[in-house]
């Protein structure tokens, strides 16, 4: 297995699922990718479907309406898969913690790696937090 | 029975498989980079792909529900052994001078192999993107066929006497010069660069597994190993294309002394074509693709072909 495990910490690729994000996480997400920080240096890229993810990146609060496809996504991700929560929302629920609709932080649902709180996280955050997560993986 | 021995590894190891896909993987590699290179970014190690498909081999295949099983799992190997045949036959007509009748027919058929495995593996996984992206798929076959085939025959028209077998065409360049300095030669081969660029269902011609309104269609459902023979039979086409370009029009592969360079050269100029066009062009509609091959690119072919005929 220690060619696999050495191939996984090299080549990451991470789905980005928004749970009921405002969008700014996911903008600075997109910065990663951007010739200023330029992720794919490590071998992490986006892929469109969730079939070919190692990393699922969580954002947002999580409201209720979101859970069920929260959880059903996770289930089709293949293991072994990662989950980061990026973003103040994802770790703690955030300003949203007392609202109506909030049904609890991302850990509450589904196992969570990484956490990279901000609001929103700056790319530089959200590297050093990839770079824990390949430190443990 | 000696024969049959070398033949299988022949197939398995030398010019077939992992040959193939080592280089494929190689060539992806530099596909990476020089599209990291035009958007100002660093791109990734020279390994990235390697780590890729070993990643890819311990994970986890997920078969969606309601997916026939012999099909969705069966047809991307079938598109990888195909790639493989064809890496055999082009580089056993270019090292030993070896081929058959009608072998050019068979390059060409089993070249379209891949992408028929693509369209029952996406029928197969019974998800709906997937199967937008097998009759988009289906479609772009239909559209870049005629003028490749149009434009392969152009180089079995410009050659004297005119056989089907690539070893003859090659035989025929070391003796009269490379094809591509005739005009003919030079049209069919840019209509070549063209169709290589949608069966390698590369921009502006991915519209079957259109990333962002598709989310990667025909291959959406394929994760784990199964994923891994698909990008490894993209990389394999990647190769092998331009191999038989290079063949067909530029003189064949040398593989002795000095040749080995032009040959490395040969094969990265037309690699870096296919990429810069790739990087430069946005996606466009099913629609105008199949506009674009019936009409501008079958007419430059054709005009190609009358070229040969009357002897340019």
């Amino acid at each position: 297995m220690g060619a696999t495990n050495w191939g996984f910490k090299k080549s990451l690729w991470v789905f980005h699922l928004n749970a009921g994000a405002c969008n700014n996480c996911d903008i600075e997400v997109l910065d990663c990718l951007c010739p200023k920080y330029d992720v794919e240096r490590f071998g992490i890229k986006l892929v469109g479907s969730v079939k070919h993810a190692d990393v699922l990146l969580v954002s947002g609060s999580c409201p209720r309406k979101v859970v069920p496809q929260l959880k059903e996504t996770y289930e089709m991700a293949p293991k072994p898969c990662a989950v980061v929560a990026i973003g103040g929302c994802a770790c703690t629920g955030g300003i949203f913690k007392d609202g109506y609709n909030f049904a609890g932080p991302v850990d509450k649902h589904i196992p969570v790696n990484a956490y990279v709180p901000g609001c929103p996280p700056r790319p530089e955050a959200i590297i050093d937090g990839i770079v824990k997560l390949i430190g443990k993986l | 029975m000696a024969s049959t021995l070398s033949m299988v590894l022949y197939f398995l190891i030398f010019p077939g498989l992992l040959f193939t896909a080592a280089v494929g993987l190689l060539t992806t590699w530099v596909d990476r980079k020089v599209s990291a290179r035009v958007q100002w970014r660093v791109g990734p190690p020279w390994y990235q792909p390697f780590a890729d498909v070993l990643k890819l081999l311990g994970k986890e295949i997920v078969i969606p529900e309601g997916a026939r099983h012999t099909g969705f799992l069966l047809a991307p190997v079938a598109g990888l052994a195909a790639v493989g045949v064809v890496s055999t036959i082009l580089w056993l007509a270019n090292m030993r001078g070896t081929g058959f009748v009608g072998d050019l027919i068979g390059v060409i058929y089993l070249l379209t192999i891949p992408s028929l495995g693509m369209i029952i593996g996406a029928s197969a996984s019974s998800n709906p993107l997937s199967s937008i992206g097998a009759s988009r798929e289906m479609k772009l076959i239909l559209a870049y066929e005629l003028p490749f085939v149009i434009a392969i025959f152009t180089a079995v028209t410009k050659i004297s006497p005119m056989t089907l077998r690539i070893d003859s065409i090659l035989e025929y360049q070391a003796a009269n010069g490379v094809l591509l300095g005739n005009a003919s030669c030079i049209i069919a081969f840019i209509v070549c660069i063209l169709c290589a660029q949608a069966k390698l269902t590369y921009p502006p011609f991915d519209i079957p597994e259109a990333e962002t309104e598709l989310m990667d269609g025909t291959h959406m459902e394929y994760s784990g190993p199964a994923l891994a023979v698909v990008k490894i039979t993209q990389a394999m086409m990647l190769f092998t294309l331009p191999v038989f370009f290079i063949t067909l029009f530029w003189g064949g592969l040398v593989l002795t002394g000095w040749g080995i360079l032009y040959t490395i050269i040969k094969y990265v100029i037309i690699v870096t074509i296919i990429v810069l066009i790739k990087n430069t062009n946005p996606r466009v509609r099913i629609d105008q693709a199949v506009r674009f091959f019936w009409g501008p690119v079958t007419v430059l072919a054709i005009v190609g072909m009358i070229l040969a005929i009357v002897g340019f």
